[in-house]
C-alpha cells in the first residue's frame, strides 16, 4: 500500500514563504465539508517556516525549514481524540473531521509538535491536510509542493519498504524522533538546522602588510581527538561545518608550509566564526 | 449594390439585435440598462437613413430621420456605413473614418458610448472563458507583477490562486549544455508570494466598496483641507461623487485655466495593457488635460545619473543588457561577484522565482560566489559564497581601491583598455593617486568601508585573475541597492569601469547573475506595459514603436507641458514652486536641463487627482507630505484606489477601483517594454495570459476604465475615450495588434486563458552581450538602441559615447557640467553626505538605515493590513493584535540599546519616528539596520514624542535632497537613525 509523505530539501528552501501563503489561501474562508473547516483570515498558519541562523562577524549562515503536521503514523492527535474523529487514511494523511471534532480543544495539545492550530471562528482543531482533499480530486501533489520555487518540497507515494529505502539512502531524518510518533514530513540537510560549525580567518605578514593566507590546513581537535580538518580558501578562510553540538573546549592547528603556523583554543557553545588568527614562527 | 445592402442591414439591426438579447442576458440586460433611446443611422446626405428606438429592453426600427434623435450616426457614404457596420470591423478603417470626418456622430455622449458597446456586445457576449473544473469550479487566468496564475472560482468567490503546471499540449521547454552538463527549466510558472496572496488582497477589510466623501467637506462651502486625514468618511452615490469630480475638473479649466489639475499616481499597478496606468489612465488624463507627475527613474538612479555616461545605454537607462549571458556564465565564469545585488528578495523584478534555478545551476556547477552588501541577503542566504559586509554607501571607495590593485599588479586587460576604451591614463593617474598625492588602495578604503584592506587584495587577485560575472545590483544589470544611495552614481560609474578594465564582453566576463535567461524568441512581438496599451500617447509611452503601428486607435495628447517631479509635489504645493530634472532616456544630454514648476502660462495646481495610495510608503522624506495634503492651495483632493491606506485618507473624494481579477485585461508575464526592452527575458518561458474578469466587482467598485469612462461622459468625452470599447473589446484589440493572433485562435486563448511562446532554437539564440563590442564588430543582439544618430563612427558598430567607446572619463559630462563638483566627468569617490562621515549627525543617530525593495510585496500592494503577508514573519509580525514591519538590528547593536528579538523598537531622527519590530541576528552587519520600504499602511499616532507611525513607512526618515545636483535621483539607502526600545506609548495612544 503506496502512501504519502513529504521531503523537504533544507539547503533549497528560499525562505520564500510561498507554501506557507498557499496554505493560508486554500483554507481562508473555504470550507471543505469532510476534511477541513473554512480558517479564518487571521487564524494560525499551518504550514510555518523555522530559521536557523548560525555564525557571527563576516562568517554567518542561514536555513529555513518549513514545518506542518507531520502525518505521524503513530498520530498523538489520533489517540487523544479517542473516537475515530481524528483519523489516520490509509494513504498516511491524518485528517480531523471537522465536525466530529467540533469543540475538542484538548486535541490541540496532544501534538507534540505544535502543529495542531485552534480554528477560533468554528471552534476545530486544524492541520495542515496534505491536501488530501485536492489529491482525492486527482491532483498530483499537495499545493506546498506546486508553489515551492525551488523544488524543495517533493510530494512521494511510497510504500513503507521505498520510504524506508529512500530516508536511508538520502540521509533523511524527521523533526524530533524521540517523540516516537513516526513522522511522514522527512528533511535533507537537516545538518543545516542541527550541526555547528567553526570558522576563522588566517592571515600572516607578507612583504610588510597583513595579507590573507590561503591553502593553510587547519586541523580541529574536541581534547586530542581529531574531529575536523579542512584548508583555508583564497580569503584566508576556512569553516568547518557538520560538528555535533558539544560544548567544550576546542583546539585548532593551523599550518602553512611557507607563512607558519598557530595554535588557537575556542570554547564552543554554538557555532562560532573565532576571527583572524596571525600565523607566524 | 451598396446602397441596396446598406438598407438590408438597417432594416435587418433591429432583428439582430433582439435575437441577441433573447440569446444573451448580459445584452438584454445592456439594453434595458439605458431605457428610452433614437439612435438615428444613415448617410449624411439623408438619402438612406432610419433611426431605432430603444425602449423596456426592445428595439424598433423606424424609416427615415428622427425629430430629435439621442445618437446620431452619419455616414459620408454607403461604402464607409458597410465597412464599419460589418462584424469585426477594421479598426484602421474605422478610426480613418472618424478622423477625417468621414462619419460623424453626434448625440448624448453616454447614449453613444452605450450605442457602440451594444454593437460591439452583440458579438462578444457568446464568447466562452474560463475551464469548468471536476468539482464544478471554473478556472480562470489573470497575470499579477509576479507572475501569471490559475484562479478557481466557486459560486462567484474565489476559492484559491495556484501558478500554472505547463501540460503537454503547452510548447517544450529549453535546455542548456554547460561543463558536460544539460538543464532545463522546471514546466510550470514560478510566483512570487505577494502574486499568491492576491485572494487576501481581493477580499481584504482595506477595499473601498463605495464612494466616498470626507464628512466635512463641501464643495460649495467649507472645504476644511487641514482636516484631511483626520476627519473621517461618508458612504455617497456614485452619481454624487461623479458630478463632484466632473464639476471640479470644469471649475480648473474656467476659474484656472491649464495645469490646475494635477494627476499623480505610482510607478506600478495591477498587470495588464488596458488598464495599467500608463494606458487607460493616460488616456483619460490627456482628455483633461493634466499637470504631469515627472518621473525620475526610481531603482535606478545611479545607473541613469552616472554609468550611461560612461558607455551609453540611454534606452536602458544606463543599464548593460543581458541577452546570450546566462549561457555564456554557466559555461565560461568561475566567479560571480553579487555586488548589492539580491534576485531572490525581488524575483528580479516581476519574474517571480524564474532565475532561482538558473542560480542554482551554477552553484551545482561549482561557481564561486561573493556576495557585497551590509545584509547577509537573501540570494547570499540561499547560495553560500563569499560574504564581505560592506557600509551602506561606500561602495565605490572599495571599488575604486579594487581597481588601484588591478592597476598595481597588472590583473587587468591591458589589450581590451587599450583597444575599446577612452581616458584610461587620467584614470589611472587618480587611482594612483599620481594627481592628488593619495594612492586609492586598500588601505585608504578601509577606513570607510570597513572592509580589511587585506580582504580587498584577496578579493582584486580573484576578480582579476579569473573570468568573472559582475552581478550589480538586484537584476545583475543594475536595480536597486548601491544605486539608491547618495553614491550611487559614482558607483553604477565604478561598475562600468570595472567591466571595462576586465574585458566586458570576452568569454565569461559579463554582468548579470543568470536573471536573464536569453533562450526565449524575443522576436515575437506582444506589447509590454510601457508601450502605453490604449493611452494613444506618443509623447510619454513607447507606443509608437510597435503599438502604435500595430493597433490603431486614436491618438491622445496632453496640451498642459507643466510638470512637477514626484519627489517634489510637497514643496510644488507648499512653496509653490519645484525644480527638476527629467527622465529621458533618448540621449545622454537629455537629463541636463533642468525644468520648474510652475511652468510658463500654466495655472499652479489646485486640484489633485490621486491615483492609487502609495507615496508614503515609496517617496522619500515622505513626512512632507502631510503638510501638501492639507495644504488650503490644494481645493480638491479626489482619490481613485483600491484600498483605504496610505494617503487615500488625505482625499476629499475616494473612487472605489477594483482589482484586476474583478475586470478585463491581457498581458504578457513580465514583459514591460520601454526602459527595459525584452524584460521578460527574466523568464524561463514566455507566456501570455487573458486576464480574464474572475468575479463581478466587489460592492460598488469598478474598474479604473468605467470611472474614467463615466467621469468623462459628464464631459462629452466618453466616446473619444472608448471608441465604444468595452474593455473586453479593447483586449481583442491588443491580442489582435500582437504576434499572438498568428498562432492561438482569440476562442482558444480566451478559454484556455494562456499561450506558452516555444523557445528561439538554440542555432539561433543570441551571442552574448557585447562580444560584438569586444570584438569591434556589429552589434548582434536584438537591441535597436541607441538611436541611430547617436552612432559616431557607423551604424551599429560601437557605443553611444562621444568617443564610441567605453570612456573612464566622461566626455558628456564633461560638456554638460564642467563645474558640478558632485559629478565630474573623472568620478572620484565622495563620501556621502548623510552617513557615519557625517559627524555632528552620526552622534545623535549612530545607525544607518537601508530600505529595500519588500520581498513579501510588490513595493506597496500586498502590504494590506490583512494580506497573508502579514503572517510571514520576515515581512510583519504581530504584537498584540497589530502587525508591525521588521527591522533587521545586529546582535551587537541591539545589546548595546537592551532590545531582544521581537521587541518592539521606535526607528527615528529628525525626519520622523516609525515603530517597527526588531528582528535581531547576524545577517546585518554591525551598525546597520536593515528593514524594507513600501508599506502600505500610514497609521500616525500622537505620542509624546510627537507624531509616529506604526504602520512602518521608513520613507518617512529618509531623506528628500537628490543624490547629486543636477540630478533627479533618490537616496533612501543613505539615511542616519537611531533605534530605542519601544515602550508601548503608541499602543496606548492608538486605544
Amino acid at each position: 500500500m503506496s502512501k504519502w509523505a513529504l521531503i523537504i530539501d533544507v539547503a533549497k528552501c528560499a525562505n520564500c514563504h510561498n507554501c506557507v501563503v498557499a496554505a493560508k489561501d486554500e483554507h481562508d474562508g473555504n470550507d471543505f465539508p469532510g476534511y477541513a473547516a473554512a480558517q479564518p483570515r487571521d487564524g494560525r498558519p499551518l504550514i510555518t517556516l523555522r530559521r536557523e541562523v548560525r555564525g557571527n562577524g563576516p562568517m554567518v549562515d542561514a536555513a529555513y525549514m518549513p514545518v506542518m503536521c507531520n502525518h505521524c503514523d503513530e498520530p498523538p492527535c489520533v489517540r487523544a481524540a479517542g473516537d475515530g474523529s481524528v483519523y489516520k487514511r490509509s494513504d498516511g494523511i491524518v485528517l480531523m473531521d471537522p465536525e466530529r471534532t467540533k469543540g475538542r480543544r484538548d486535541i490541540v495539545t496532544s501534538c507534540p509538535y505544535h502543529a495542531i492550530a485552534w480554528n477560533e471562528a468554528r471552534e476545530v482543531p486544524q492541520t495542515w491536510i496534505f491536501d488530501a482533499h485536492l489529491l482525492d480530486q486527482g491532483w498530483p501533489r499537495p499545493r506546498c509542493a506546486q508553489v515551492c520555487p525551488t523544488d524543495a518540497i517533493e510530494a512521494v507515494r511510497l510504500d513503507d519498504a521505498a520510504l524506508a529505502r529512500r530516508a536511508e539512502s538520502e540521509g533523511l531524518r524527521v523533526l524530533n524522533p524521540e517523540f516516537r510518533t513516526r513522522p511522514r514530513v522527512f528533511y535533507r540537510n537537516m545538518e543545516r538546522f542541527l550541526a555547528w560549525f567553526v570558522g576563522g580567518n588566517l592571515v600572516a605578514e607578507v612583504n610588510g602588510r597583513r595579507e590573507n593566507v590561503a591553502g593553510a590546513t587547519v586541523r580541529l581537535y574536541l581534547g586530542q581527538r581529531l574531529i575536523g580538518e579542512t584548508v583555508s580558501d583564497a580569503f584566508g578562510d576556512f569553516k568547518i561545518d557538520g560538528l555535533e553540538r558539544r560544548e567544550g573546549d576546542y583546539r585548532l592547528d593551523c599550518s602553512h608550509p611557507e607563512w607558519g603556523a598557530a595554535t588557537t583554543a575556542a570554547r564552543l557553545d554554538a557555532s562560532r566564526f573565532i576571527g583572524t588568527i596571525e600565523l607566524g614562527g | 449594390m451598396k446602397r441596396t445592402m446598406l438598407r438590408t442591414l438597417l432594416t435587418a439591426l433591429p432583428t439582430v439585435l433582439r435575437r441577441a438579447a433573447a440569446k444573451h442576458a448580459s445584452v438584454k440586460e445592456h439594453m434595458r440598462r439605458r431605457g428610452e433611446c433614437v439612435v438615428q443611422i444613415g448617410l449624411k446626405d439623408k438619402s438612406i437613413v432610419r433611426h431605432f428606438v430603444f425602449g423596456r429592453g426592445g428595439v424598433h426600427g423606424r424609416p427615415g430621420a428622427h425629430p430629435q434623435p439621442d445618437v446620431s450616426i452619419a455616414f459620408k457614404d454607403a461604402a464607409t456605413a458597410l465597412a464599419m457596420m460589418k462584424p469585426g470591423v477594421d479598426r484602421g478603417f474605422a478610426i480613418d473614418a472618424a478622423k477625417n470626418f468621414k462619419v460623424v456622430v453626434t448625440g448624448r455622449d453616454a447614449a453613444v458610448v452605450w450605442f457602440m458597446q451594444l454593437m460591439g456586445l452583440v458579438e462578444t457576449a457568446g464568447w466562452a472563458f474560463g475551464h469548468r473544473m471536476p468539482d464544478g469550479t471554473v478556472r480562470y487566468t489573470t497575470n499579477t507583477n509576479g507572475g501569471p496564475l490559475f484562479v478557481y472560482v466557486r459560486d462567484g468567490r474565489i476559492l484559491r490562486v495556484t501558478p500554472i503546471d505547463f501540460t503537454n499540449d503547452d510548447a517544450p521547454s529549453w535546455s542548456v549544455e554547460a561543463r558536460e552538463r544539460s538543464f532545463s527549466p522546471a514546466r510550470k510558472t514560478t510566483a512570487s508570494p505577494h502574486a499568491l496572496a492576491i485572494k487576501s488582497l481581493v477580499y481584504s477589510e482595506k477595499r473601498l466598496l463605495y464612494p466616498m466623501k470626507r464628512v466635512d467637506f463641501d464643495p460649495d462651502g467649507e472645504r476644511n483641507p487641514q482636516n484631511r486625514g483626520k476627519s473621517g468618511y461618508e458612504r455617497i452615490s456614485w452619481d454624487e461623487a461623479l458630478d463632484i469630480v466632473a464639476a471640479e475638473i470644469r471649475r480648473m479649466k474656467k476659474q484656472y485655466g491649464p495645469g490646475a489639475i494635477a494627476l499623480f499616481h505610482p510607478a506600478h499597478h495591477q498587470w495588464g495593457n488596458v488598464g495599467y496606468w500608463l494606458s487607460a489612465m493616460t488616456r483619460f488624463g490627456n482628455m483633461i488635460g493634466f499637470t504631469r507627475m515627472g518621473f525620475s527613474p526610481i531603482s535606478w538612479e545611479g545607473w541613469y545619473w552616472g554609468a550611461q555616461h560612461h558607455f551609453g545605454n540611454s534606452l536602458r537607462l544606463g543599464l548593460p543588457g543581458f541577452y546570450g549571458t546566462m549561457e555564456d556564465c554557466l559555461k565560461e565564469a568561475e566567479m560571480i561577484v553579487f555586488w548589492s545585488s539580491d534576485p531572490e528578495s525581488t524575483g528580479g523584478v516581476y519574474s517571480a522565482f524564474e532565475g532561482t534555478q538558473r542560480r542554482l545551476w551554477a552553484k551545482e556547477l561549482g561557481i564561486e560566489f561573493v556576495h557585497i552588501d551590509p545584509h547577509l541577503n537573501a540570494t547570499a542566504q540561499l547560495l553560500g559564497g563569499k560574504w564581505i559586509p560592506i557600509r551602506p554607501a561606500t561602495d565605490p571607495a572599495l571599488a575604486i581601491a579594487i581597481m588601484h590593485e588591478w592597476i598595481v599588479e597588472g590583473l587587468y586587460d591591458k589589450e581590451y583598455v587599450a583597444r575599446r576604451t577612452a581616458g584610461f591614463d587620467e584614470w589611472r593617474d587618480y587611482v594612483l593617486g599620481t594627481t592628488d598625492g593619495i594612492p586609492k588602495s586598500p588601505e585608504w578604503q578601509e577606513a570607510e568601508t570597513g572592509i580589511p584592506a587585506k580582504d580587498v587584495r584577496s578579493l582584486a587577485r580573484l576578480w582579476g585573475s579569473r573570468k568573472t560575472y559582475l552581478a550589480a545590483g538586484g537584476l545583475g544589470v543594475g536595480f536597486g541597492g548601491a544605486a539608491r544611495s547618495a553614491t550611487a552614481s559614482q558607483w553604477a560609474r565604478c561598475m562600468i569601469l570595472m567591466m571595462a578594465m576586465q574585458g566586458w564582453g570576452k568569454p565569461g566576463v559579463n554582468f548579470g547573475n543568470l536573471q536573464f535567461s536569453g533562450t526565449l524568441d524575443e522576436t515575437f512581438y506582444f506589447p509590454g506595459y510601457s508601450e502605453g496599451g490604449i493611452s494613444g500617447d506618443l509623447a510619454h509611452t513607447a507606443t509608437g514603436i510597435n503599438n502604435y503601428c500595430r493597433m490603431p486607435h486614436v491618438l491622445t495628447m496632453n496640451p498642459v507641458k507643466q510638470i512637477i517631479p514626484r519627489q517634489r509635489l510637497a514643496e510644488a504645493i507648499i512653496d509653490g514652486k519645484a525644480t527638476g530634472y527629467l527622465w529621458d532616456g533618448s540621449a545622454l544630454e537629455a537629463q541636463f536641463e533642468p525644468v520648474h514648476y510652475p511652468m510658463k502660462g500654466y495655472a499652479p495646481v489646485h486640484m489633485l487627482y490621486r491615483y492609487g495610495s502609495s507615496s508614503f510608503g515609496t517617496v522619500p522624506h515622505s513626512s512632507r507630505l502631510i503638510d501638501a495634503y492639507r495644504h488650503p492651495g490644494l481645493e480638491f483632493i479626489v482619490n481613485q484606489s483600491v484600498f483605504m491606506e496610505g494617503e487615500a485618507q488625505f482625499a476629499d473624494v475616494i473612487l472605489p477601483a477594483c482589482t484586476a481579477l474583478e475586470r478585463w485585461d491581457i498581458g504578457e508575464w513580465a514583459n514591460c517594454a520601454g526602459y527595459i526592452h525584452h524584460s521578460q527575458s527574466q523568464l524561463n518561458h514566455r507566456v501570455f495570459v487573458m486576464q480574464h474578469k474572475c468575479i463581478e466587482p466587489l460592492g460598488e467598485s469598478k474598474s479604473d476604465y468605467q470611472i474614467f469612462l463615466e467621469i468623462l461622459q459628464k464631459l462629452g468625452m466618453g466616446a473619444m475615450f472608448s471608441e465604444g470599447c468595452s474593455e473586453l473589446d479593447w483586449c481583442k484589440r491588443v491580442f489582435d495588434s500582437s504576434d499572438l493572433a498568428k498562432v492561438i485562435s482569440w476562442k482558444d486563448f480566451l478559454k484556455k486563458g494562456y499561450y506558452v511562446l516555444p523557445p528561439e532554437p538554440a542555432a539561433t539564440r543570441y551571442p552574448r552581450y557585447m562580444q560584438w563590442y569586444a570584438e569591434d564588430r556589429q552589434k548582434d543582439v536584438p537591441e535597436p538602441h541607441p538611436l541611430p544618430a547617436l552612432y559616431v563612427d557607423e551604424f551599429g558598430k560601437g557605443l553611444q559615447t562621444q568617443t564610441g567607446k567605453i570612456e573612464f572619463v566622461s566626455h558628456t559630462l564633461a560638456r554638460a557640467e564642467p563645474d558640478n563638483p558632485d559629478r565630474p566627468a573623472l568620478n572620484r569617490y565622495i563620501p556621502a553626505w548623510e552617513g557615519p562621515g557625517v559627524e555632528e549627525l552620526a552622534r545623535r543617530f549612530p545607525l544607518q538605515m537601508v530600505s529595500a525593495h519588500p520581498p513579501y510585496t510588490f513595493h506597496t500592494y500586498g502590504d494590506e493590513a490583512d494580506s497573508y503577508a502579514g503572517h510571514i514573519a520576515d515581512h510583519r509580525v504581530a504584537i498584540n493584535g497589530f502587525r508591525y514591519r521588521i527591522v533587521h538590528v545586529n546582535p551587537e547593536d541591539a545589546a548595546q540599546r537592551a532590545i531582544r528579538h521581537g521587541d518592539l523598537v521606535v526607528v527615528f531622527n529628525d525626519r520622523g519616528a516609525v515603530v517597527c519590530a526588531a528582528n535581531v541576528s547576524p545577517l546585518v552587519s554591525a551598525g546597520v539596520v536593515k528593514t524594507y520600504e513600501s508599506s502600505a499602511q500610514l497609521d500616525l499616532v500622537e505620542t509624546a514624542r510627537g507624531l509616529v507611525d506604526r504602520g512602518g513607512c521608513v520613507n518617512l526618515l529618509t531623506p528628500g535632497r537628490t543624490i547629486e545636483r543636477g540630478t533627479e535621483a533618490i537616496a533612501p539607502n543613505s539615511c542616519m537613525v537611531e533605534i530605542e526600545k519601544w515602550d508601548g506609548v503608541t499602543r496606548e495612544a492608538a486605544e
